[in-house]
């Protein structure tokens, strides 16, 4: 039910008018209103033209997920106004542009319909097509600054700030603010009953996309080279990368960078420039997305075996092949932990924010370099390219890399013999050596047969002795990766298991399930391989859902893999249309199950 | 089958380098490939090349794709790290392991089929950055390991051990390299080491990427009549151009060959290379000279060997993207992580 700070809007825009900015003007002056509030971008995979929209939830009580119903909504894009009128629920409001007259047809009895004439007051006020065009987004956001309340005060600061150097824009900013204010305010009953009303539960927070955060988190890990080819929804963590280094690490004298960033010919180089730069002794990484997986899956494996620490960030995006490059899911679960052809498993961690994504992204240097292996952070789009609240991120000066059994020197000198692939304690862990280091540090890497000294070998045993370390050194890494997050209640019969990005639906479930008299146990895995106390829930459990955005559930087949519970055991819940999760998918699934067991 | 190592026999009579190391020092494990392999004489001719240049072998990157010729980084300089990859896909990680650590010399070997075929976007790319890199393709114009297919540098009309003709134009890499705008190119023959150890020298001295194709017979499955690939083939339609003397930076000339010099190319340290004249005077600097020579060569059979160009003027990879001169993997923590403090005031902007 919506209500004061509890209420969701929507714009309905054409891709490329400038709508984004005023959206963000919005969801921002939210967020300052010391509101809780997310943002959710649902655009088209094309530069201008194509309908797009923007989620707007604000919740009191600190919802992140996807909004189920919408109060109000601005349509603003005759090709979608039919899909955008149905889309509000009854007792909601259409805001539409009122310079001509709404088809009849589009009408709807159950909701207020609300007509601004924005595109005509900016004929008359604004010069130019492009000028009127993007003001339009500016008078709109005065519109809704009236009906919900939005504190004008902190809008005009927020355009003070951007057109702090332009003087002229912002005048124009400003004039069309007050005309889409005052229209409302003199012909509509201002505020609405959703409407905001200040609080102070943002003062802690932030407001950060995730793969902005993962970039922040490279930089402080100390990586040092980045090379990736351009692909939705991964492109803006290398260029955030780039933006924070250009900051951080240009020698204020010289110029000098401390930092390489290579944008190679194609996914398969970029993973191979990470390879080479993670061998060499770099920290290192690649961003990229599903076909950039499958485009790298062959040096994946050579890592994995020659045993390379290699960072891959994989925001996810719709499947297969091309899917839907703009629209969100988690189909690159089996593809990561199992990628490249042979036996292979690979650790990956699964981010649940932007938050999760900044210490993930330096956790997996770690990982990569204490376990000589991939890495894979697996965000999507919805974390990686939407602005989230989230608390303030704060870094441990006292952290020092993990650099792993990393054979200085001075130790090789004392050495008497150096072996790249001998297990000398037992973890399955080698000790590796840089190139350039020492002359007794030399090795030969190969992905070809190689023994223990990394010489090579066709010899059955000699092989196996590897492959059998490899699959000990990978298990360990379960320890090691982050632990599982639970949310436990007393008296749960039912677990729920769940990952990354459908974290907010699914804990906002499990509070409305609550309510209703519904204990669930929640399990967020974060990482791979999965530890003794994933198994674990699964087993204490009579009842589990495995909630996930994909259609084959992947997560609950690597559970039945890994752990040896079975497939049957586990219900899936499943969303995989491409746009975010709601609680409401939870709630529903796990309520119907738990009424059928009353009645039977 | 596995590795064979080379007993380190040494003698004491056997000259040492600046760095009192013998050619021994700069030996690898033993080599596997077919005995009269023509890559066996290029490695022995890159053992030269690195000993003579004092190049402390630690300090040296081998790096390799996938094919006989990806396997020799094994047959030489044992104490340098060496990573054998994925076929085709060499230029990738010498590319990354150059950005990490620019204090490394490298050495990329490829061959015909790694580099004009599956990995002939990378050679391109590679080139197109200036890596800074020796990259030495093996040329033999045919699949070696999977027994005798042709390769995209066969020529038309060049047979297989079958007696199949192949139809398909060659792609040629010194006209490739050339083309893309490749800052050292040369062409070179196995069987002429006095050729290929200064070229060789010449290239691991150039501050980029320094292409050499070597014209490197497989005498298992493209040594017969027919092929224009093979050792009689090479050497009757063999065209030397200007012989090439690499004078590295420490040596004093003492007898100025003046007279015979018709170019001397300085090199971004301070060595020299020297062009000898031949029967026409052939400009190494010019590119567009190179590429009309060889290819006037090419329609008459001929097959034209020397450093073909060479240009010292222009920037590496670092030296475009402006790196750091300390290697990036020799920068402290501490100088990489902008802290809490950085942290607090950067989020005053995500608010």
């Amino acid at each position: 039910m919506s209500g004061v700070n509890d209420f969701a809007f929507k714009m309905a825009t054409v891709n490329g008018t400038g709508s984004a900015s005023a959206n963000g003007l919005l969801m921002q002056a939210i967020f300052r209103m010391g509101i809780p509030v997310t943002g959710k971008n649902i655009f088209p995979s094309n530069i201008q033209g194509l309908p797009t929209w923007y989620e707007i939830r604000v919740s009191r009580d600190g919802y992140t997920a996807r909004p189920e119903q919408i109060d109000l909504i601005v349509a603003l894009n005759t090709s979608t106004y039919a899909k955008d009128v149905a889309a509000v629920r009854p007792g909601g409001y259409l805001l539409y542009d009122g310079s001509w007259p709404l088809d009849r047809e589009l009408m709807r009895e159950d909701i207020t319909i609300l007509g601004v004439p924005f595109g005509q007051m900016c004929v008359e006020a604004f010069e130019g097509d492009r000028t009127r065009t993007l003001l339009r987004n500016i008078v709109y956001t005065g519109t809704l600054s009236a009906l919900l309340d939005i504190d004008m005060a902190v809008i005009e600061e927020m355009l003070r700030e951007k057109f702090s150097k332009k003087k002229s824009l912002l005048d124009a900013n400003f004039r069309a603010i007050e005309m889409g204010y005052e229209f409302a305010r003199t012909q509509f009953s201002c505020p609405l009953p959703f409407h905001l009303k200040r609080m102070d539960a943002t003062g802690d927070s932030i407001v950060i996309d995730g793969n902005t955060a993962a970039a922040l988190g490279c930089v402080f890990a100390g990586a040092t080279v980045g090379a990736w080819y351009p692909i939705t929804p991964s492109t803006s963590l290398m260029e955030a990368f780039k933006d924070f280094c250009e900051r951080y690490r240009v020698d204020g004298q010289t110029g000098e960078k401390k930092f390489a960033i290579i944008q190679a010919e194609d996914e398969l180089a970029a993973a191979g420039m990470v390879i080479g730069a993670g061998w060499a002794g770099a920290r290192a990484f690649t961003s990229t997305a599903g076909p950039g997986i499958s485009l790298m899956e062959e040096f994946i494996g050579l890592a994995y075996y020659a045993e390379v620490p290699a960072v891959f960030f994989d925001v996810q995006r719709t499947g297969p092949s091309t899917g839907m490059p703009t629209r969100t899911q988690q189909g690159d679960f089996m593809a990561t932990a199992y990628a490249s052809h042979g036996d292979t498993k690979h650790i990956c961690l699964y981010p649940a924010n932007p938050r999760e994504c900044f210490y993930m992204a330096s956790a997996a240097f770690d990982l990569a370099e204490r376990f000589q292996t991939p890495v894979f952070v697996l965000s999507d789009l919805d974390i990686g390219m939407n602005d989230w609240m989230v608390p303030r991120l704060t870094w441990d000066d006292a952290h020092r890399p993990d650099r792993g059994k990393l054979i200085p020197a001075a130790e090789l000198e004392r050495l008497a013999k150096f072996s790249r692939y001998l297990d000398v304690d037992g973890d399955g862990i080698a000790a590796r050596t840089l190139p350039g280091v020492h002359p007794k540090g030399a090795y030969f890497t190969r992905g070809s047969g190689h023994d223990r000294h990394g010489n090579y070998t066709e010899d059955a045993a000699e092989y196996q002795e590897v492959v059998d370390r490899l699959a000990r050194k990978i298990s360990g890494a379960a320890r090691a990766v982050p632990a599982p997050e639970f949310h436990l209640q007393a008296g749960a019969e039912v677990g729920i298991v769940s990952v990354g990005g459908c974290h907010g639906a699914v804990l906002e479930a499990v509070h409305r399930l609550k309510a209703q008299g519904i204990p669930v146990d929640y399990m967020r895995v974060r990482g791979f391989p999965f530890d003794t106390p994933v198994a674990d829930f699964l087993r204490r459990h009579k009842t589990v859902f495995v909630v996930e955005q994909n259609r084959d559930a992947q997560l609950r087949a690597l559970l039945t893999l890994e752990t040896g519970v079975p497939r049957d055991q586990m219900t899936p819940v499943l969303d995989y249309g491409g746009l975010p999760l709601t609680a409401r998918r939870v709630v529903d699934a796990v309520a119907q199950h738990a009424h059928q067991g009353t009645v039977a | 089958m596995t590795s064979i190592l080379k007993p380190p026999v040494t003698h004491p009579s056997l000259p040492k380098n600046a760095l009192g190391l013998t050619r021994r020092d700069y030996e690898g494990a033993m080599s596997t490939l077919c005995a009269g392999c023509g890559h066996d004489s290029v490695t022995a001719a890159l053992i030269t090349a690195f000993w003579e240049l004092d190049v402390p072998p630690h300090r040296a990157a081998k790096m390799s794709g996938i094919g006989c010729s990806s396997k020799t980084t094994a047959y030489f300089m044992r104490q340098s790290h060496g990573f054998n990859g994925v076929h085709g896909r060499m230029p990738a990680l010498a590319t990354g392991a150059n950005a990490a650590n620019r204090s490394l010399v490298f050495v990329g070997i490829s061959g015909d089929g790694d580099s004009l075929s599956i990995g002939l976007g990378q050679l391109c790319h590679a080139i197109r950055r200036n890596v800074n890199l020796l990259y030495l393709l093996e040329n033999n114009g045919v699949y070696g390991l999977t027994k005798g297919q042709f390769s995209a540098s066969a020529d038309v009309g060049s047979t297989s051990k079958k007696g199949e003709a192949n139809e398909q134009p060659p792609i040629d890499p010194v006209l490739l390299a050339l083309s893309l705008g490749a800052t050292f190119v040369a062409r070179s023959f196995s069987g002429d080491k006095a050729q290929l150890v200064p070229i060789l020298k010449a290239g691991l001295r150039h501050n980029g990427f320094a292409l050499v194709d070597v014209i490197s017979p497989c005498v298992s499955f493209n040594d017969h009549v027919g092929s224009t690939k093979s050792y009689r083939y090479t050497r009757e339609h063999y065209e030397e151009l200007a012989p090439v003397d690499f004078v590295p930076l420490r040596t004093e000339i003492s007898a100025p060959q003046a007279a015979d010099a018709v170019t001397a190319v300085r090199m971004h340290d301070g060595s020299v290379v020297r062009f000898r004249r031949t029967d026409d005077s052939y400009d190494p600097t010019d590119r567009d000279a190179a590429y009309a020579h060889v290819r006037r060569h090419q329609e008459l059979g001929e097959v034209v060997t020397g450093l073909l160009y060479i240009d010292e003027g222009t920037r590496d990879l670092h030296a475009l993207a402006r790196t750091t001169a300390t290697p990036l993997v020799d920068l402290p923590y501490a100088s990489l992580c902008p802290g809490n403090t950085a942290l607090q005031a950067l989020q005053e902007e995500y608010r």
